[in-house]
């Protein structure tokens, strides 16, 4: 598999294509649109990184594409194809077909996905098994190759370990082993490192970095970290309410961001901020999913709106190099450091 | 909803405050040789068969009106000791000492006391606050027990959810699941300045919110500090974040202490091989600043048995024989608070180590023993 | 540069939002309000009480008046609307008295068991250690035995009667719900709010009445409304077992026990005890069930 650089979109055909992806949970209570038209593109080999904060259907996002939603509460609507698939019409026996083989997932909390009463070995074997019909012979082998591959120290003893045996580092690496025994072509991953320690995260990252290189794997990675984002990502989505509002290389969002929402985004992450003066924080917090504005919805926070923002939704403009944004106001003439406050 | 209190409404801050006994150069809190052991029980007839040494030998003092900064992995024991400080756990051995007052003994400063004095903001969490009490008899609960009235407690209320930026009239009556994250950590904090304390824990305090919101409860945290003259004490595993807020960082391992200093000195030249790689750790938002090689390998040891004298010497890329046979230790003696010191045997002169008395930044990979090159 | 000044936009955040203001329990019944299925029931449950409350005024025939000339007459046979029993009596009346019984029997022990479990299973759960030990190993002493293997052990070593029956109930239902009551008060105990009480230098009572009890209250009173049905069912049986009420007091289960031997005879007649302890069954089921939905507000 060609890795696509970023920039370089030939004709290679994109291995992900989400078109106008929307999520509606639907309660009792109240009806709430969690995705709200989202499309993007990922090509084979490369990384998207989805940056968002909570309740902005990141995550959702995410597992829509494994169709992971309980069916009786969702309403998803648009196009996703994966690779051959149009996971929107496959049957519920296909999609089984497909999660953990051409498309699996790594999570946040690798305890709850770890079945507690089988080894690490048995989990991958058994995965292995499943999908590619082989012995029990060559799944033990897959097995151990696979503790190897994401470098797990001691493979041979850590196969017969269970998962509460193992630290949060080695477990991470042991769900990432089986969601890499079938050779996704697709991997989702959804903060698979927010819950580990800073020194043993940057491993995990390093780790999954060179195993995506190896495999030419496509990776989704959502993340709220911006950190993560700019250590593992080819291109980089910003999402908020439901929507992406920025979309280009890592290189464009994160050292020449656009959006107002990005913007503030890496103003309010401290990273070498002078002490003893204020982070310039965005105000006040995400609108309420069940009652969105009409117009734009980060204008009740952004310091740049007015009234035609409140109108309506701003349509994606795209610059060169295909950067993305959805503001009225970031249409070049603004200078970012003074959108940001941040003089 | 956040509306930053603004600045003109904070009065002037006063110097000194009415319950300071000690003085100006008295540590609000100086801690010594603290000890907690959590017994491990098993077996047939439920025998303790091992123990976690949570919080081993701490010590360490807290100055009047600055924030230290406590950083640390999952498992160094920074949580225990937050709640050892606030005796929500019995200590198994050590002395706290309050602005000059020995806590809980005779003649010192009584439990009660303390805790009119200090208090802690948890972790941003659904379990933080009582779900079936309005958030506005949440604060309240605090002065109450201390005996005053009602109606008196619920202003007091009122008035700390209008000092944390939330608007008394709107919401006083809400219940915690009517909140957002942010917003209940603002509750928290106001809860915890109820009885109006002198220094506040806060124990992870901005690790679970949105970046966003994060810099929000950080200014407003600055905002309360000059205005009611606190002190804290910030426990954190964000580096970016602990920089930012504290005067003096304690880094911790395994329930040690492994290096104390002023904040610069700690993040421009750390003395400890474990605060240089948990430094290298820090991930910038720059694309062209990747990590390629991880500081270091392996994950933090379980505390039930942890290594033989310094216990960072499995991960260590400087171990020598001489760490798996001596503890190397902050240093003899009461130091000063500005002093920068570090648990290391690179650090001392004497201690034997072949690098000894050299800075960490001098040493190259090249000279690193062999086994942690490869590894790497 | 933004021609807006910041403070405006900060106080833009200050204007209310769509959220509503609202305790407890109104958020509670606003759950509730749209459950009709549980609305249902309750209807059917409180139509169950009031007219085992006004029996003497519902009820169209004495349910002790004994006929010989109409023995199990099928429904509608003259003024029996729903025919009448091995002795000609009249079957709706008597089920209409029946519910007195048997709804005490159903409420009362749940009741006196709620408030006796509960004190030892909130004690247990915030005292842990020894004396959790020593309350919730007694506890499981009774919970080993099937609970009416227990019922009719205790029944019989009291003897039979109304009142000692209600006691029979009552020790049944204790271990149960001091179980629920302990899980819910462990769970309760290891909340930070509870530690925050503490730090500010709260009493252990104080801490149990105004952050425990409230939090462990509404998983009990949950748990317990399962238990009405469970006793109604307990105490017929314990009835058809002749271990309850004596005859002829009206007896859900005792008429399900006497009429068993006509079933052949009538049996949609025979049914109707059966049925009925059924029906209020599945009501009571129902309420709690949706009761438990309603109160499960997130924290």
């Amino acid at each position: 598999m060609t890795n696509a650089m970023p920039g370089t979109q030939s004709a290679v055909r994109p291995l992900v294509e989400v078109k106008d992806l929307t999520v509606d949970f639907v309660s009792r209570d109240a009806t709430v649109r969690a995705v709200n038209g989202v499309s993007f593109d990922v090509m084979p080999g490369e990384v998207l990184c989805i940056i968002g904060e909570s309740g902005s259907g990141k995550s959702v996002t995410l597992r829509s594409l494994m169709r992971l939603h309980p069916k009786a509460r969702t309403v998803i609507a648009g196009h996703m194809r994966v690779g051959d698939y149009d996971i929107l019409s496959l049957s519920e026996k296909e999609m089984n077909a497909v999660r953990g083989a051409a498309i699996s997932m790594v999570f946040q909390e690798p305890m709850t996905a770890l079945d507690p009463v089988y080894t690490i070995g048995e989990q991958i074997a058994e995965t292995v098994m499943r999908h590619e019909r082989c012995s029990r012979e060559t799944a033990d082998k897959r097995a151990l190759e696979l503790l190897q591959m994401v470098k797990v120290p001691s493979p041979e003893r850590r196969l017969k370990a269970y998962p509460h045996e193992l630290s949060g580092g080695l477990r991470q690496r042991a769900m990432m082993a089986v969601a890499l025994s079938c050779r996704p072509t697709l991997l989702l991953a959804d903060e698979p490192t927010t819950a580990l320690d800073a020194t043993v995260q940057i491993q995990v990252l390093i780790v999954l970095r060179r195993l995506q290189e190896d495999f030419g794997m496509g990776v989704i990675f959502v993340t709220h970290d911006l950190g993560v984002a700019a250590q593992i990502a080819d291109k980089v989505a910003v999402m908020y309410a439901g929507r992406i509002v920025e979309y280009g290389t890592v290189r464009d969002v994160l050292l020449n961001p656009k959006h107002p929402y990005t913007l503030g985004l890496m103003a309010s992450t401290v990273n070498g901020q002078k002490k003893g003066e204020d982070i310039d924080a965005i105000p006040g917090s995400p609108p309420d999913l069940r009652a969105l504005p009409p117009g734009c919805s980060f204008a009740p926070r952004c310091r740049l709106a007015d009234a035609a923002c409140e109108a309506d939704f701003p349509a994606p403009v795209i610059r060169a190099g295909g950067h993305m944004t959805r503001c009225f106001k970031a249409n070049g003439e603004i200078r970012p450091m003074e959108a940001a406050g941040i003089a | 909803m956040s509306l930053q209190p603004s600045e003109r409404h904070l009065q002037a801050v006063k110097p000194g405050h009415p319950h300071d006994r000690g003085g100006k150069a008295q540590p609000m809190l100086i801690v010594e040789n603290l000890k907690k052991y959590f017994p491990i029980h098993g077996g047939l007839l439920n025998r303790k068969v091992a123990e976690v040494k949570a919080v081993d030998d701490v010590s360490f003092s807290v100055l009047k009106g600055e924030t230290l900064g406590i950083v640390g992995e999952s498992g160094c024991g920074k949580s225990t000791l937050a709640r050892l400080l606030m005796h929500l756990l019995p200590r198994d051995k050590g002395t706290l000492i309050f602005d000059g007052d020995p806590v809980d003994e005779p003649r010192g400063m009584s439990l009660r006391d303390l805790r009119r004095n200090l208090q802690m903001v948890f972790q941003d969490s659904y379990s933080s606050l009582n779900p079936r009490l309005p958030i506005e008899d949440s604060i309240a609960y605090g002065p109450s027990v201390h005996g005053m009235s009602r109606a008196k407690a619920r202003a007091k209320a009122r008035e700390l959810l209008e000092k944390v930026g939330l608007r008394p009239d709107l919401f006083a009556g809400r219940y915690p699941h009517e909140l957002s994250g942010g917003q209940k950590q603002r509750v928290n904090i106001a809860r915890a300045l109820a009885l109006d304390p002198r220094m506040l824990i806060l124990d992870e305090a901005v690790s679970a919110l949105d970046k966003s919101v994060e810099a929000q409860v950080l200014n407003l945290l600055g905002y309360l500090k000059r205005h009611f003259n606190l002190t804290y004490m910030f426990i954190s595993h964000d580096l970016h974040v602990v920089r930012y807020i504290s005067d003096r960082v304690l880094v911790m391992y395994l329930g040690q202490v492994v290096e104390i200093g002023p904040v610069e000195d700690i993040y421009t030249q750390p003395k400890h091989p474990y605060t240089m790689a948990l430094l290298a750790s820090r991930l910038e938002i720059d694309p062209d600043q990747r990590i390629d090689t991880p500081p270091i390998v392996g994950d933090p040891p379980n505390p039930i048995n942890p290594p033989s004298g310094c216990r960072f010497r499995t991960r260590c890329p400087l171990a020598e024989p001489i760490c798996a046979e001596r503890t190397p230790t902050l240093g003899t003696g009461a130091f000063a608070a500005s002093d920068h010191r570090a648990a290391c045997h690179v650090t001392n002169p004497v201690a034997g180590h072949s690098f000894a008395g050299r800075s960490l930044q001098s040493i190259a990979p090249s000279e690193m023993p062999a086994r942690f090159a490869e590894s790497a | 540069m933004s021609d807006i000044p910041a403070d405006a936009v900060r106080l833009a955040q200050a204007a209310p939002t769509a959220h509503r203001v609202r305790g407890y329990w109104s958020a509670v019944w606003n759950r509730l309000r749209y459950d009709y299925v549980t609305l249902l029931f309750l209807a059917l449950i409180v139509l169950i009480v009031l007219s085992a409350i006004f029996a003497p005024y519902l009820a169209p025939l004495d349910p002790n008046k004994s006929s010989m000339a109409s023995r199990l007459k099928p429904i509608l046979y003259k003024s029996f609307i729903l025919g009448t029993d091995e002795q000609g009596r009249d079957i709706l009346s008597r089920l209409i008295w029946g519910g007195r019984t048997s709804l005490l029997m159903g409420i009362a022990p749940v009741f006196v068991a709620t408030i006796v479990g509960g004190f030892f299973g909130v004690l247990a759960g915030y005292a842990g250690g020894k004396l959790n030990s020593a309350i919730m190993r007694t506890m499981d002493v009774f919970f080993a035995f099937p609970s009416v293997l227990l019922a009719v052990a205790i029944s019989g070593s009291l003897g039979s009667g109304l009142i000692n029956q209600m006691i029979t109930l009552t020790i049944v239902l204790i271990p149960p719900i001091c179980r629920v009551a302990e899980t819910a008060t462990t769970q309760v105990r290891t909340m930070d709010f509870i530690d925050a009480a503490r730090a500010s230098g709260a009493s252990t009572a104080s801490i149990l009445v105004r952050h425990v009890l409230v939090n462990v209250l509404s998983p009990v009173f949950v748990y317990s409304s399962t238990l009405v049905s469970a006793s109604i069912l307990l105490a017929s049986g314990l009835s058809f077992l002749g271990l309850g009420v004596s005859p002829p007091t009206p007896d859900w289960g005792l008429m399900l026990s006497t009429l068993r031997q006509s079933i052949y005879v009538q049996p949609l007649v025979c049914a109707l005890p059966g049925v009925t302890i059924l029906v209020t069954s599945i009501a009571f089921n129902l309420v709690s069930d949706g009761l438990r939905q309603a109160m499960d507000v997130k924290a």
